[in-house]
């Protein structure tokens, strides 16, 4: 989130796209309905009529797949009647900025950008850039007129998302549609504000990343980037996952966002060059400029005092991918299909319910020769080998199930979506013979470790030279039991050696060796500090003298009465709360709106002689604002300063465009003849490749004529495993289920509660009916769209009657978004068929579900 | 002394979760039953001996042409005069009592009610909640949490409830929740109702008509004249003293 949970309850219009709170992020509900209570707007755009749908003011059905079409439709309705933010857009954004003047878009070049090569299905990015000035910086037009700049291209592409061509591709009502633009559009004054929700229904398509682009745009347009009660606001599906993410265990990047190197980037210096962006513009902070610290002292942290100016502080030793190489969840797994692993860890996760493509995962699982599940329950990744279809003589895995802690039985922190980092203390002693996950890493480390001292191996040096220091050692010098907080302080950093102020004579000690650094503006690149994680520095400090765990702090003061609770926890970066918050002030540091002043800039009081500064929240750097001597651009994570509506960075446009999912009933895309679905997937290369092209996605419509969707229930979490053992839980949410509408179960001669069976080229599966009001048919290029809608937390191996039936994973495509690889398993091509009639189906008085 | 008790929910912010629901279980300790999906997201279907609190939900289609989709947090009312009491009192004496300091109507688990008696008692409540099991002949259904609320702590439904759907207090303060919540409601909703609050200690804020929700979701329901005779019994001349003591 770039603002937090209880920051929704400050906005005037709430979109939520693409998620379902109510159902999935239960408690965010609660700074919703304080946000209707003030008069706030909820709008819910969404396939079904979700719990969420039920008690917004506003809903508007949308065919699954088809965001970019209705939010284009927005940007275009928000340009055409000048409902933009103008002193925003112009001073804060590059809408005013100059691009290459060869510069093409899809409408001028059927359905693609300048660049595309349509053999390699890849764009050349030549074009996507600004005109540079002399000295580097972008030529702008701040009139906004020049037929060149980003703001006239941004109309000119969207132009073309009509009210009529939109809704003919997404479905949705005219009226429906028009009423969400206006509520969203209403916002681009400096005194209301919109904020936006999404998960998994934005993130999980071919176009996941154009998806969430194309609100940001919207954002930017009407200024409500860096405003209380605005945002753009992903909703994390775990508790934790936030904290997955910030400390790098996603293939791409260590921690705190720093790219993952590839082979090829051999030395710490070509790292730097490589990654470190410079910025000619004098106004912007470019904050990334400061990688090189961060990446020393992350090294530092791992390799201690093996970690040396000489050896480039270990650079060497860290892992990285091949050049070219991709080790996305959907690549692993596709390797281990095609027998190229021989061990797997499986921690905390349940991949054979949890892969989009779950039935060939099962298969790729046989494959291996041994796999850990580290897990508190077994499950049906653990047992795979006696799942439906296998045959356990013909499978040699062998499998290993570690028994973890639960939350609640160990200590330690966890990041919410707000990036709020909270300590939490062990309440129960753990059950039977589990261990915490780290204590669990502790014993792995010293036993590969002791294999590497004796057997050496091919290149032992990135375990043995690793630091460890964690707690008490025992005489072998294996650390006894993991101290959780000296893991933290590790990741806040120490300072290596005593650091002195030389700037001053004599000069003046900052730092000794050993003391936690205070924050990331201490961290430097030249050895003298650690930080396993620069975004994490600050989080445990030194008050006094003495350590202070930031994370454990529950003070409830609420100094600006706008929930931002400082004194609660701690959150990333340096406490701050809202992100971008310079963004929410104008050029001379005043709020836009003075009733959500998230943060203001004081003059110098002459009289008291108290300096210039800023109040509020932590500002996103100390500068001054804009307009004052040394005044800074706001989004000073951007090399230019300025938010980007022209995203040329990414791999797929500089502008979301439509395209239709992989799998679609729509067999010519409006907005292009020529590409149906997003150009830079590779999909005759992938066809080709494949020895089973329909399990990447195929394109039946006779056999699997109606879209499909997954989502999640408030019972059960992610696969289920830890909420189908739960008998309360699975009383509510008992079994699988496939909800569908009126008109298409009158088509299929499907009663509620009849059981039937959902099939798509990958597989089958079967589940009770649920013919519901819930779900309508769309009027799709004047053709009726049917849609249907299952949960994915159901698996074969518990209850264990078999009753609950198994994951909707099995049925959904095994290709994704070309910029993330995030898995397409929100929109997707199925059929369905009764397979037994109904055994007393429970009506209520109106006669439906 | 713990002054006289009462619920506010409002169903305009209940969003479904089901968290009462799953919370009302635990603090009872009472059994998960074995359930089927049935072609609805309720589950399980009815209140029982295991089942005190249960969110009923209720979809459809709206004047508008819209969908509409209510959810029901059903319990006990707890009613100030409860007709289950009266019938009870001549049928199985002491097996419905008043909470001396609440008011919580409880019943209890040490007398036994035969199934002719239950019958009745079922049969005079307005909003049906009685469950009975033959095996032990015990009656059984929301207790107000009346250990908790002693302790000093709110109702395990009022305590996780994420959205402020249910509030729990004194019955003055809570009244006065109500009548200002339903005044902000109409703005929008103009049939929303209290669901006879002058009668009843769990007072339901509905924004549309209560058959929407659930058969038995207010007491207009006809289902036969000891109901009607209820529903009168509910407004005993005597309620508003009661109101005014507190």
């Amino acid at each position: 989130m770039t603002n937090h949970w209880g920051d929704l309850k400050n906005a005037d219009t709430i979109l939520v796209m693409g998620c379902n709170p109510a159902s999935n992020h239960p408690i965010s509900m609660r700074w919703i309905m304080k946000a209707k209570q003030r008069g706030g707007k909820l709008i819910c755009v969404d396939p079904r009529f979700t719990q969420t749908a039920a008690v917004a003011d506003l809903y508007a059905p949308i065919r699954s797949g088809t965001d970019i079409a209705f939010l284009g439709g927005m940007i275009n309705y928000i340009l055409e009647r000048n409902l933009f933010f103008k002193d925003y857009v112009v001073q804060y954004t590059d809408a005013p900025f100059l691009v290459h003047p060869d510069f093409k878009m899809p409408g001028d070049l059927d359905g693609v950008f300048s660049g595309y090569n349509e053999k390699d299905t890849k764009y050349d990015r030549k074009t996507w850039a600004y005109q540079l000035d002399e000295k580097g910086v972008p030529r702008k037009d701040p009139t906004l007129k020049d037929p060149n700049c980003v703001f006239h291209l941004l109309k000119k592409h969207y132009s073309r998302y009509t009210l009529d061509t939109v809704t003919r591709i997404t479905g949705t009502p005219k009226d429906k549609c028009e009423a969400v633009y206006s509520a969203i559009g209403s916002t681009g004054k400096p005194d209301r504000v919109a904020t936006g929700c999404y998960a998994m229904g934005w993130t999980q398509h071919t176009v996941g990343v154009q998806n969430i682009r194309a609100f940001t745009i919207i954002q930017l347009l009407l200024g409500n980037m860096g405003l209380a009660g605005g945002g753009v606001n992903a909703l994390r599906g775990e508790g934790n996952v936030q904290g997955s993410t910030d400390h790098g265990l996603l293939f791409h990047i260590w921690t705190g966002y720093n790219p993952t190197p590839t082979a090829s980037v051999s030395t710490l210096k070509e790292y730097n060059e490589k990654f470190t962006p410079t910025a000619k513009e004098p106004k912007s902070v470019n904050w990334w400029g400061n990688r090189p610290k961060y990446i020393a002292s992350y090294l530092k942290a791992i390799y201690g005092d093996n970690a040396t100016k000489e050896n480039d502080f270990g650079y060497a030793l860290l892992p990285k991918l091949d050049d070219g190489m991709n080790a996305s969840w959907l690549a692993l797994f596709a390797r281990m299909y095609r027998d190229q692993f021989e061990g797997f860890f499986a921690w905390g996760m349940n991949p054979a319910c949890s892969s989009p493509g779950a039935g060939k995962v099962r298969e790729a699982l046989g494959k291996l020769k041994w796999m850990v599940n580290v897990n508190l329950y077994d499950n049906e990744t653990a047992s795979f080998w006696r799942g439906p279809g296998m045959k356990p003589e013909q499978i040699q895995t062998e499998v290993f199930l570690l028994p973890c802690c639960s939350s609640i039985e160990k200590e330690g922190s966890i990041s919410n979506s707000s990036r709020l980092v909270q300590w939490r203390y062990k309440a129960i002693e753990p059950v039977g013979r589990s261990m915490p996950d780290a204590e669990i890493l502790n014993e792995l480390y010293f036993r590969v470790k002791k294999l590497y001292e004796k057997e050496k191996g091919a290149f032992p040096d990135p375990i043995l030279k690793l630091t460890w220091d964690y707690g008490e050692k025992d005489r072998n010098g294996k650390i006894k039991h993991l101290d959780i907080h000296k893991v933290a302080m590790e990741i806040n950093g120490y300072y290596q050696e005593d650091v002195y102020d030389k700037t001053v004579n004599p000069p003046k000690l900052i730092g000794r060796k050993g003391d936690l650094v205070p924050n990331f503006v201490s961290l430097r690149n030249d050895g003298s500090t650690s930080s396993g994680n620069w975004l994490y520095c600050g989080s445990y400090t030194l008050k006094d003298g003495k350590p202070v765990n930031m994370m454990a702090r529950r003070g409830k003061e609420d100094p600006t009465g706008l929930g931002l609770h400082p004194n609660w926890a701690w959150a990333w970066p340096l406490n701050r709360r809202i992100i971008y918050n310079r963004a929410s002030v104008d050029p001379n540091g005043n709020p836009w709106d003075p009733n959500r002043a998230v943060i203001r800039w004081k003059p110098a009081n002459t009289v008291t002689g108290a300096p210039a500064r800023w109040e509020g929240d932590i500002p996103d750097g100390p500068a001054p604002p804009l307009a004052e001597k040394d005044g800074k651009l706001p989004f000073i994570m951007k090399p230019l300063g300025v938010g980007t509506i022209f995203g040329a960075g990414l791999g797929d446009g500089p502008f979301p465009e439509h395209y239709e999912p992989l799998e679609s009933p729509v067999v010519s895309n409006p907005m292009s003849k020529k590409h149906r679905v997003n150009p830079t997937i590779p999909m005759a290369r992938l066809q080709a490749m494949a020895k089973d092209p329909s399990f990447l996605f195929s394109f039946d419509y006779e056999r699997y004529p109606i879209v499909a969707t997954t989502y999640r229930v408030s019972e059960h979490w992610q696969t289920g495993v830890m909420t189908r053992h739960l008998p309360w839980l699975l009383e509510m949410q008992p079994q699988m289920f496939i909800e569908m509408s009126l008109e298409l179960a009158a088509e299929k001669g499907i009663r509620n509660g009849d059981t039937v069976a959902v099939t798509s080229a990958r597989g089958e599966l079967s589940g009770v009916a649920i013919v519901t009001d819930r779900f309508r048919s769309f009027k799709v290029m004047d053709t009726t769209i049917h849609q249907v809608g299952m949960p994915w937390c159901f698996g074969w191996q518990y209850p264990a009657d078999g009753s609950g039936g198994d994951s909707a994973n099995l049925l959904i495509p095994f290709m994704g978004d070309p910029n993330t690889l995030i898995p397409e398993s929100k929109a997707f091509m199925v059929n369905i068929r009764k397979i037994a009639g109904q055994r007393s189906a429970m009506q209520n008085e109106r006669g439906q579900s | 002394m713990i002054a006289r008790k009462s619920f506010f929910i409002d169903t305009t912010k209940c969003t479904g979760c089901r968290g009462c629901q799953a919370a009302c279980k635990q603090w009872n300790q009472n059994p998960a039953t074995k359930t089927r999906q049935q072609g609805m997201y309720q589950n399980p279907p009815d209140l029982s001996t295991a089942t005190f609190k249960l969110v009923r939900f209720s979809s459809g289609t709206g004047p508008s042409g819209d969908p509409e989709w209510y959810f029901f947090p059903d319990q006990c009312r707890h009613c100030i005069y409860p007709p289950c009491k009266m019938a009870a009192d001549e049928k199985a004496p002491g097996s419905v009592i008043l909470d001396v300091q609440t008011r919580a109507v409880i019943y209890d688990p040490a007398v036994k009610v035969s199934p002719e008696a239950f019958k009745a008692i079922r049969a005079i409540c307005p909003f049906d909640i009685p469950r009975y099991d033959e095996k032990s002949g015990r009656m059984a259904k929301c207790t107000m949490c009346v250990d908790r609320v002693s302790e000093g702590m709110l109702p395990a439904c009022v305590k996780t409830c994420p959205t402020g759907a249910m509030q729990f207090g004194d019955r003055g303060t809570i009244r006065k929740m109500a009548e200002e919540r339903l005044d902000e409601v109409r703005k929008i909703y103009g049939r929303a109702s209290l669901v006879v609050p002058e009668a009843v200690r769990v007072i339901f804020l509905l924004k549309d008509y209560p058959e929407k929700y659930y058969e038995y979701a207010a007491t207009e329901d006809v289902r036969g004249i000891t109901r009607k005779t209820a529903l009168k019994q509910l407004l005993h001349p005597f309620a508003a003293v009661e109101e005014w003591i507190g």
